[in-house]
C-alpha cells in the first residue's frame, strides 16, 4: 500500500466500505463484506467449533492442561487457538438482584405465549423455600466461542510493517505467513488479545475465517460444524439485522441481559465484522468493556512525538549556544 | 443430550426457539441444563420414584387423557384376585420365589385370559420363565427376550371394566401402587424440592392432552441401573397416561451411547436374540422350528406371522440348502444353553470355561464396569482378538493394565495370545448406522483406510471364506452350517466386499430373486429370504432407501425420504393412536394419521401402524390369529392385546409394575419400603466383585459415571487425537463445594475415590453444577467420574468402571453406573500398597470375605 | 468454582469482573533485554548524532568524533537488538517493503535504515579522514534523522492496547526525548574531559530535567494505569532510574570542575537512562498481565459516556 493511500484511509468511526476503503473499488467491483454473528444464547459449549478450525486450517495442538476454569481447558485465543469456547458458571444469588448492577440477575421467566408456564432458572426459587432441598440457589452456565473480530478499524492491520496483514475482499483481516517475520507488532496493538506469535514457529497467527473456503463460495469450517446455528456465517449487513432481531426476541421474552457486542459500527473499532450476542458483561467472557483501535490516537501521537523532536533539537541548541556564548 | 449428543440437540434447541418448554433432569447441571428452561437435580438412581410422582401426581388430579387411556390402554383391565401389590406385601409382588430370586407371573394375569385354547399356547408361567432348578441366583436365559419385540402372549383382552371402577382393574391398582409417591416421598427419595416437582408436573400436564404433546429423551441415566428397563416403564406409564404415544411431538426417545447401537440390537450382536428380535432358540425347549414358532403363531398382530419370518430368515441364511424337509436348516441355528450374557460370559473367562474372545470396537477394560473383574477374564483366555483403530487397553492391559501394576497380575504368567487387526474408520468403509429412530442412514466410503486397515465386513468375510476352506472336504455333520451358509457377496474395485449387496440380502428377496418392499411379503414356505424382517423394505424398487438424502426443507416435518426408517419407514409406531377412537383426529393441530372413510383407508403424513383398510370400528373374531385379531381400536399392534400395558401382565422379570428399589449400593434406606433393594435384580457372584454395604459410613457418597462432549466412551477415538485430548486433558471428578470442603478437596487438586472394588485417582473440579441433595435430614453427596479416561493414549488416567459393581437389571442385563464411595485428597497408592488399600476398606466397612457380593440389604 | 472475581477493593480499584482473573490483551512478544536495549541504543545514538553536529558546527572536535561513533555504533547495536528479537530474523528486509504512517514501527525502519547508513558514513569519513566533505553532509543528515529516532519508539509502544503505554502517550516522547538527550550528554561526560564535553553535561541536565518531568507529569495523569509505574518490579525499576537521573543531575552541578565526579554523573545519566527503558517496558507488560488495567479504565469510559448521554442536553 503506498504512503498516499495509507495517509488516505479511514482509522477510526463509521466505515461502511471497509473493503473500498482498502483498495479494492467500489461496492459494485468487490463482494459484500462477511463475517460472523455468534448468539452466544444457543451455544451448547461442544467445541465443534475449535476441532473444525483447527482440522480446516491444520493449525497445531495447543498444550494439554487442565485449566479448572470450568470445561475451558483452552483459555484463550492465541496463535494456535483461533476458536475458543468460555465457559462461565455463575451461581445464581437469592439476593442478585438487590446488588442493584445491571444484568446481574437471572435472566427473566415467565411464560410463554401458550401460557405454559416457563420455569424458573434452576433453583432460583429454592433459597427462598424453607426446608427447600438444597442450600444453595443454583447456578448458570454461559457459554459462548470467541473468535477473531476482524475489526473494521484492524489495529494489527493498521501497525504491521512488513504488509504481511491485508484487507481481504471479503473485508476479513488475513496474516500471510509467507511475509510475517514475526515482529510481533499486532500481537501489542490488537485491543481483544486475539493474534500471538507461535512459539516454535515465530510468525504471527490468527483467523482467517477461512480465506480459502471463501474464495470457493463456502461457508468458514466453525459455522459449518455448529450444530446449533450459534455461529452464524453471512454478509455482515444482513447478519446485524438478524441480531437485532434475535436480541428484540430475547427481551420479549423478558431475557433483559442480552445484549450485543461489537455489532454497533460507531464503537471504537468501527464495529466488528465478527460480532456476538451475550448474557453478561463483555469482561465476563473475558472481552474488553470498550475496545478502542490504538491507532484512532495515531495522529495524536505523530504530533507528540514531532513536538518532542523539537524539544530535543531545541535542548541540542541551547547547549551549544549557551556554551558557545561562554566560549566566545 | 447436549452433552453426548451435540448434533442431534439441535433439534431441540430449534424446538426451544419454536417457544417448547425444555426441562432438565439430571443429578449434575451439563450443558444441556445451560440452555434449558428448568434443570432439576436428581439423586442418581431414584427416577422411579421421581417418575412415579409424576404418575401419582396425574392419577389423583384426574389429569390423564381420559378416553385415550380407557379405549387404548389396559386400564380396564381386570386382574386377578390372587394378584398382590409392594403395597400390600412392603416391597414385593405376589409369587416371588426367595430360592431362586424370580417371579412367578401367575397371579398377574388378566382375568379371563388364560381360559384361551389356541393350540400349543405357551403357559403364562413358562413364558415368563420361571423354570424350577436354575443354579444359584442366576437367571434361565433371557426369559424376557425370547419373546421378541413382541413381548409375551396374552390369550386375549380378557374381563375389561372401562368404568374403571372395578377395584381390581389396572386403573384402580396403579392408582393404589403409586399412592405413596407423592411429592413430600419425592423430596426425600429424589432431593427434589415439591416446589420444582410442581413445576414439571404442570409443565408436563398442561402440554398433553388432544390440543399438545410431550415428549421424554433419556439416556443412560435411567437405563444403568439394577432397575433399568422398569424406570423406562415408570416413563412409558406416565406418557401412556398422557396420551403421548403414537402422536407427534411425543413419545419416548432413547439417546442411545453409540451412533449405530439400535442397529447392533436389530441385526444383533446380542446372545439371546436373532435378527428383527427374534429369539435365538433355547437348547431344551426348541428341537425344532414348529416348537419354535408355536408360542407366537397365536399371537395377535404382525408378531403372529413370526413363522414367516423365522423361515425367511434362515433361508436368507442357507439359501438353497433350507428346505422344508429340513425345518429350512433350523437344526444349524445355534442354542441358549443358560445365560450367556456379557457379564456371565466374563465371568466364564475367568473360571476358565470361555476360551476365546473376539473384541471388535469394544473395550471392556475401560468401557465395562468392574474393569477388573473384565481384565482378569482376558487375562485367562487361550486367544484374544482385537479389532480397532488405536491400540486399546483391552488389546494391552498384559502388560500396562492396572493388575500388572498392583502385582495381582504378572505379564509372564498370562498365557493369553492377543490378535490386533487394525481397523478401518466409518469414513473408510461404506455401511448404514441405524439410530435411535429406527432409522437407516446409509454412509458412503469417503476416503481409503490406511496402511492394513480393514472393515468389519472384509474381516468376517475373509474370516468365513477361510474357515471354508479349510472345511471344504470335510464330512463331519458339525461343519455344514457354515459350509452350508450363502456367503457369496460380490467385490468391489478395491476388493472390499459390496455393502450395498448386505443390506439388499438384508432387505431379502421375493422367489423371482427380486428386492422385497415389505414384510407383509415375506411368506412360510421357503420362498422369500429376508435377512431380518424389520428391516424389509430398505432395498424395495432396488434402490438404498437409506441412502435418500432429501433436505428437510424440501419435505414435511416428518421427513419421510430422508433415510429409511423400520419397519416400513414407519416415522411414529403406534400412529393410529394420533386418532380417536373414532377415527378421526384429536385435534386439527395434532393430526397425524387418520381414517378416510371416503376412501376407506387409513392416511396422514407418515405410513400407517396399522391394517391400511381396517375400519375404526372393526371388531375381530373371537378366534381370529395374527395381524386379522387387530381391532380397529387396537393401535398397539405389536401387544398381543392391541393394548399399551399400563400393567405388564408378562414379559417383565422384577415386576408388573415399576417399584422404587434403592441401587445395591446406597447411602440411605429405602424410604418408601423394608425392602431395600430390586428383589430380582441379578448378582454377579465373585470375589472380584464384592459390594459396598449400604448405608454406610465407611463409603458416604454416591458416585455416578457420565460423558463429556469431548471425549467419546472409552476413549479409544478421543484421547488417541490431539484435538480432542487438547479439550479434556485430563481425567478429573466434580464435586460440590460442600462435599470439597467436608473432605479437604481443592479444586484442581488430586482426590482419590475408592469402592470395594478398586480405588481410583483423579484431579477435583469443585462446582455449584453438583449439588448437595437433601433428602429429609440428611444431606446426600454425589461425586460425578467422567468414564472415558484408561492407560492408553495421549491423555491417560485411571478407569472410573474400575469402581462400578456389578448387579444387573434381570430384565435386560445391564450394570448399575451408580454406586457408593468415598473419596479423600490425594494420590492413591501405587503397586501393592492399592490392593492393601482397598482390603483395608473393605474389612472396614464389613464387606464379608466369604460372601463379598452379599450386601446384607435382602432380609 | 466461581467464574466471577470480585475484588475487595485494595486502595481505590472499583469491584470488576474477569474471566477467571485471565489477562484481555496479549502480553507483548518483544524480548527483554533486546527490546528495552533499543530503546536506550536509539536515544543514545540519535541525541548523540545532534551533538555531533553541534560539535561539528563549534569546532569541538573531540566532541564529535566521540559521538559520531556513539552514534553510529548505537544505531549498529541498535539494530543488531531489533533483528534478534524477531520472530523470523531472516525476514528481517521485509520491514521495508511498505512504508505505513499507522505503524510506527514501519516508518521507524525507516528513520533507522537511514540513520545507520549515514551515521556509520559519517562516522567512518571522521575516522578514515577520508571524503569529508561527503562526511559531513552525511553528518548533517544524520542530525536531520536523529531526533526523529529518538522519539519515535514512543508513539511505536504507544500505538498498543497496552494499557500503560497508550495511555501515555502523550507523555513518553518526551520521556524519550529526555532521556536519550541525558544518555548522549552523560556518556560523552564520562568518556571525554570536561571542557570539550561542556555541551554534553548541559544536555544531560536538560535531557535529565525534561525527562523526569515528564515522567511526573505522565504519573499524574494516568490514573489508575500509573500504579505498574510505580508499585511492583517494574515500579521498583522506575524509582531506581529516577534516582540515578537525579543523582547525576545533583552531581553535575555540584562536581562542575572534578573530571571524577562528571564521569560519576555521566555514567549514572547513561544507568538513569537504561533502567527507565526498562522500567517502562516492565511496566506495560505488568499492566497488560493484570485484567484490571483493560477493564476498569475502560468500564469508567462507558460509564462516563452513558452519563454525558444522560443528561440534558
Amino acid at each position: 500500500m503506498s504512503v498516499r493511500d495509507s495517509l488516505a484511509r479511514s482509522l477510526h468511526g463509521r466505515l461502511d466500505d471497509v473493503q473500498g476503503d482498502a483498495g479494492y473499488g467500489d461496492p459494485a467491483e468487490h463482494p459484500p463484506r462477511m463475517g460472523f454473528f455468534t448468539d452466544t444464547s444457543v451455544c451448547i459449549g461442544c467445541k465443534a467449533c475449535e476441532v473444525a478450525c483447527k482440522e480446516w486450517n491444520e493449525v497445531p495442538d495447543d498444550g494439554y492442561a487442565l485449566s479448572g476454569m470450568s470445561y475451558d481447558n483452552t483459555q484463550a485465543l492465541g496463535a494456535s487457538t483461533w476458536r475458543h469456547v468460555a465457559f462461565v458458571e455463575k451461581p445464581l444469588h437469592p439476593t442478585t438482584t438487590d446488588l442493584g448492577l445491571p444484568g446481574m440477575g437471572p435472566p427473566g421467566w415467565d411464560t410463554h405465549e401458550s401460557g405454559l408456564p416457563r420455569a424458573a432458572p434452576a433453583g432460583a426459587d429454592q433459597a427462598t423455600e424453607s426446608g427447600g432441598a438444597n442450600d444453595d440457589a443454583g447456578v448458570r452456565w454461559l457459554m459462548s466461542s470467541d473468535v477473531c473480530k476482524h475489526c473494521t478499524h484492524a489495529g494489527c492491520l493498521d501497525v504491521c510493517p512488513t504488509g504481511s496483514l491485508f484487507r481481504t475482499e471479503f473485508g476479513t483481516v488475513v496474516v500471510q505467513p509467507d511475509i510475517c517475520n514475526g515482529c510481533g507488532y499486532c500481537v501489542s496493538a490488537c485491543p481483544y488479545g486475539v493474534i500471538d506469535l507461535r512459539k516454535e514457529d515465530g510468525r504471527a497467527f490468527k483467523c482467517t475465517l477461512c480465506y480459502d473456503r471463501l474464495k470457493e463460495g463456502q461457508t468458514p469450517a466453525c459455522a459449518q460444524a455448529c450444530p446449533t446455528e450459534s455461529i452464524q456465517f453471512g454478509e455482515v449487513d444482513e447478519l446485524r439485522e438478524r441480531a437485532d432481531q434475535r436480541l428484540a426476541e430475547l427481551h420479549e421474552k423478558g431475557v433483559d441481559v442480552a445484549r450485543l457486542y461489537g455489532r454497533d459500527p460507531e464503537d471504537g473499532v468501527g464495529g466488528d465484522g465478527a460480532f456476538f450476542l451475550l448474557l453478561d458483561e463483555p469482561e465476563v467472557y473475558g472481552l474488553p468493556p470498550d475496545p478502542v483501535v490504538p491507532t484512532r490516537d495515531i495522529a495524536d501521537m505523530w504530533k507528540h512525538v514531532g513536538a518532542a523532536a523539537l524539544t530535543l533539537v531545541g535542548l541540542g541548541v541551547a547547549s551549544f549556544v549557551s556554551s558557545a556564548g561562554r566560549r566566545r | 443430550m447436549a452433552e453426548a449428543h451435540p448434533v442431534g440437540f439441535q433439534w431441540v434447541m430449534e424446538a426451544k426457539r419454536r417457544g417448547a418448554t425444555i426441562i432438565h433432569v439430571d443429578p449434575r447441571f451439563t450443558r444441556t441444563s445451560a440452555v434449558a428452561d428448568l434443570h432439576v437435580p436428581i439423586r442418581a438412581g431414584s427416577d422411579i420414584a421421581f417418575l412415579g410422582g409424576l404418575v401419582n401426581h396425574v392419577l389423583s388430579h384426574d389429569l390423564d387423557f381420559r378416553e385415550y387411556v380407557v379405549a387404548y390402554t389396559n386400564a380396564a383391565s381386570v386382574i386377578e384376585e390372587g394378584y398382590r401389590d409392594t403395597e400390600d406385601l412392603d416391597g414385593l409382588f405376589s409369587g416371588f420365589d426367595p430360592e431362586s430370586g424370580q417371579y412367578n407371573p401367575e397371579t398377574w394375569q388378566y382375568v379371563g385370559a388364560t381360559e384361551a385354547a389356541a393350540a400349543g399356547q405357551r403357559d403364562p408361567a413358562q413364558a415368563a420363565g420361571g423354570t424350577s432348578g436354575s443354579h444359584g441366583q442366576r437367571h434361565e436365559a433371557a426369559r424376557s427376550e425370547t419373546h421378541g419385540s413382541g413381548g409375551p402372549g396374552v390369550a386375549s383382552k380378557g374381563e375389561r371394566d372401562e368404568t374403571l371402577q372395578h377395584p381390581n382393574c389396572v386403573f384402580q391398582i396403579l392408582k393404589r401402587h403409586f399412592a405413596r409417591y407423592t411429592p413430600e416421598m419425592v423430596q426425600s427419595v429424589c432431593g427434589i424440592s415439591p416446589h420444582q416437582f410442581a413445576q414439571v408436573a404442570d409443565a408436563l400436564t398442561r402440554n398433553s392432552g388432544r390440543e399438545r404433546t410431550s415428549a421424554i429423551a433419556y439416556a443412560v441415566g435411567w437405563t444403568h441401573h439394577s432397575v433399568g428397563a422398569q424406570t423406562i416403564r415408570t416413563a412409558a406409564i406416565l406418557q401412556t397416561l398422557l396420551g403421548n404415544i403414537g402422536r407427534p411431538g411425543g413419545g419416548i426417545m432413547a439417546l442411545r451411547g453409540h451412533a449405530s447401537i439400535q442397529g447392533s440390537t436389530d441385526i444383533p450382536t446380542l446372545f439371546n436374540i436373532l435378527p428383527g428380535y427374534l429369539p435365538m432358540p433355547h437348547a431344551a425347549e426348541h428341537q425344532d422350528l414348529e416348537s419354535y414358532v408355536e408360542g407366537d403363531a397365536g399371537k395377535a398382530g404382525f408378531w403372529g406371522n413370526m413363522r414367516s419370518y423365522a423361515v425367511s430368515l434362515l433361508k436368507s441364511y442357507w439359501g438353497d440348502a433350507a428346505t422344508a424337509d429340513n425345518d429350512f436348516c433350523f437344526d444349524y441355528l445355534p442354542r441358549l444353553t443358560g445365560d450367556h450374557s456379557t457379564y456371565n460370559t466374563v465371568k466364564g473367562q475367568i473360571e476358565g470355561r470361555c476360551k476365546g474372545y473376539f473384541l471388535v470396537g469394544e473395550n471392556p477394560a475401560v468401557g465395562s464396569a468392574n474393569g477388573k473383574m473384565q481384565r482378569l477374564g482376558m487375562a485367562n483366555l487361550d486367544w484374544l482378538v482385537v479389532r480397532d483403530m488405536a491400540m486399546i487397553e483391552s488389546a494391552t492391559f498384559w502388560k500396562d493394565g492396572p493388575e500388572i501394576d498392583t502385582g495381582e497380575l504378572v505379564t509372564q504368567e498370562i498365557g493369553t495370545e492377543v490378535f490386533f487387526l487394525p481397523a478401518a474408520s466409518h469414513v473408510e468403509k461404506a455401511g448404514s448406522f441405524t439410530q435411535t429412530q429406527r432409522m437407516l442412514q446409509w454412509r458412503d466410503k469417503a476416503v481409503d483406510p490406511p496402511g492394513d486397515a480393514r472393515s468389519d465386513l472384509s474381516f468376517y468375510f475373509e474370516l468365513g471364506n477361510r474357515i471354508r476352506e479349510k472345511l471344504k472336504d470335510s464330512t463331519d455333520e458339525m461343519d455344514r452350517p457354515l459350509l452350508d451358509l450363502t456367503w457369496d457377496y460380490p467385490l468391489e474395485e478395491d476388493g472390499e466386499p459390496d455393502g450395498a449387496a448386505v443390506l439388499r440380502e438384508i432387505n431379502g428377496t421375493g422367489p423371482d430373486g427380486k428386492a422385497l418392499s415389505a414384510y407383509t411379503e415375506l411368506k412360510d414356505d421357503g420362498s422369500t429370504r429376508c435377512g431380518c424382517w424389520i428391516y424389509c423394505g430398505v432395498y424395495a424398487d432396488e434402490v438404498n432407501q437409506a441412502r435418500r438424502r432429501k433436505p428437510h426443507w424440501e419435505q414435511d416435518y416428518v421427513a419421510s425420504e430422508w433415510g429409511w426408517v423400520w419397519p416400513a419407514n414407519r416415522r411414529i409406531i403406534y400412529n393410529r393412536a394420533s386418532a380417536a377412537p373414532d377415527g378421526t383426529p384429536w385435534s386439527e393441530r395434532k393430526k397425524y394419521v387418520w381414517w378416510d372413510a371416503e376412501q376407506g383407508r387409513w392416511t396422514g403424513s407418515d405410513v400407517p401402524d396399522f391394517v391400511v383398510d381396517r375400519p375404526p370400528d372393526h371388531v375381530p373374531d373371537e378366534d381370529a390369529k395374527g395381524p386379522d385379531a387387530i381391532g380397529g381400536q387396537d393401535p398397539f399392534v405389536m401387544q398381543t392385546d392391541g393394548k399399551a400395558w399400563l400393567f405388564a401382565p408378562l414379559g417383565v422379570a422384577d415386576g408388573p409394575l415399576p417399584t422404587h428399589y434403592e441401587p445395591p449400593e446406597s447411602p440411605v434406606r429405602n424410604p418408601l419400603y423394608g425392602r431395600q433393594n430390586n428383589p430380582a435384580r441379578q448378582k454377579v457372584s465373585h470375589p472380584a466383585n464384592p459390594i459396598n454395604p449400604s448405608y454406610s459410613e465407611i463409603f458416604p457418597y454416591v458416585f455416578t459415571s457420565y460423558r463429556l462432549t469431548e471425549h467419546h466412551t472409552a476413549g479409544g477415538m478421543s484421547r488417541t487425537l490431539p484435538y480432542l485430548t487438547e479439550l479434556q486433558p485430563e481425567p478429573f471428578c466434580e464435586v460440590s463445594p460442600r462435599l470439597a470442603r467436608e473432605r479437604d478437596l481443592e479444586h484442581l487438586g488430586w482426590a482419590t475415590i475408592v469402592t470395594a472394588r478398586s480405588a481410583i485417582e483423579a484431579r477435583v473440579l469443585v462446582t455449584d453444577r453438583m449439588r448437595s441433595l437433601r433428602l429429609g435430614d440428611h444431606v446426600v453427596e454425589q461425586v460425578g467420574l467422567p468414564y472415558h479416561w484408561g492407560p492408553n493414549g495421549i491423555t491417560t488416567g485411571d478407569s472410573p468402571n474400575d469402581l462400578v459393581n456389578l448387579t444387573l437389571d434381570p430384565n435386560v442385563y445391564i450394570q448399575d453406573k451408580v454406586g457408593t464411595c468415598d473419596i479423600r485428597p490425594g494420590r492413591r497408592p501405587r503397586g501393592a500398597d492399592l490392593t492393601a488399600y482397598v482390603e483395608d476398606y473393605r474389612r472396614r466397612a464389613g464387606v464379608d470375605p466369604d460372601d463379598p457380593t452379599d450386601g446384607r440389604t435382602d432380609r | 468454582m466461581r467464574g466471577e472475581q470480585s475484588m475487595v477493593p485494595e486502595a481505590d480499584v472499583q469491584p470488576f469482573e474477569s474471566y477467571y482473573g485471565k489477562q484481555i490483551i496479549k502480553t507483548p512478544t518483544w524480548k527483554t533485554p533486546d527490546v528495552p536495549l533499543y530503546l536506550f541504543l536509539g536515544g543514545l545514538a540519535g541525541s548523540s548524532a545532534l551533538l555531533a553536529e553541534g560539535a561539528a558546527l563549534s569546532g569541538n572536535t573531540t566532541l564529535e568524533r566521540f559521538t559520531r561513533l556513539v552514534a553510529a555504533g548505537g544505531a549498529g547495536a541498535g539494530t543488531v537488538c531489533l533483528v534478534h528479537d524477531l520472530g523470523r530474523p531472516e525476514r528481517f528486509l521485509n520491514m521495508l517493503r511498505v512504508l505505513k504512517i499507522t505503524s510506527p514501527l514501519s516508518v521507524g525502519s525507516f528513520i533507522l535504515a537511514p540513520f545507520s547508513a549515514l551515521s556509520s558514513a559519517a562516522a567512518a569519513s571522521q575516522v578514515t579522514g577520508r571524503l569529508p566533505v561527503l562526511g559531513r553532509l552525511a553528518g548533517v543528515g544524520t542530525a536531520l534523522f536523529g531526533p526523529p529516532l529518538v522519539t519515535y519508539t514512543a508513539a511505536l509502544i504507544s500505538n498498543t492496547a497496552v494499557p500503560a503505554w497508550h495511555t501515555a502517550r502523550r507523555e513518553l516522547p518526551f520521556v524519550f526525548a529526555g532521556s536519550g538527550a541525558a544518555a548522549a550528554g552523560g556518556l560523552a561526560m564520562l568518556a571525554l574531559p570536561v571542557r570539550a564535553g561542556t555541551p554534553a553535561h548541559r544536555m544531560a541536565l536538560a535531557g535529565a530535567a525534561l525527562e523526569v518531568g515528564a515522567v511526573a507529569t505522565m504519573e499524574h495523569r494516568l490514573g489508575m494505569v500509573a500504579e505498574p509505574y510505580q508499585q511492583g518490579g517494574s515500579g521498583r525499576l522506575m524509582r531506581i532510574a529516577r534516582g540515578c537521573t537525579v543523582a547525576a543531575a545533583a552531581l553535575t552541578v555540584v562536581g562542575r570542575r572534578s573530571r571524577l565526579l562528571r564521569a560519576v554523573a555521566g555514567a549514572s545519566y547513561v544507568a538513569g537512562s537504561v533502567v527507565t527503558r526498562f522500567g517502562i517496558f516492565e511496566a506495560g507488560l505488568a499492566s497488560a498481565r493484570d485484567p484490571k488495567y483493560t477493564v476498569v479504565p475502560q468500564r469508567e469510559r462507558l460509564r462516563a459516556r452513558q452519563e454525558a448521554r444522560a443528561e440534558p442536553a
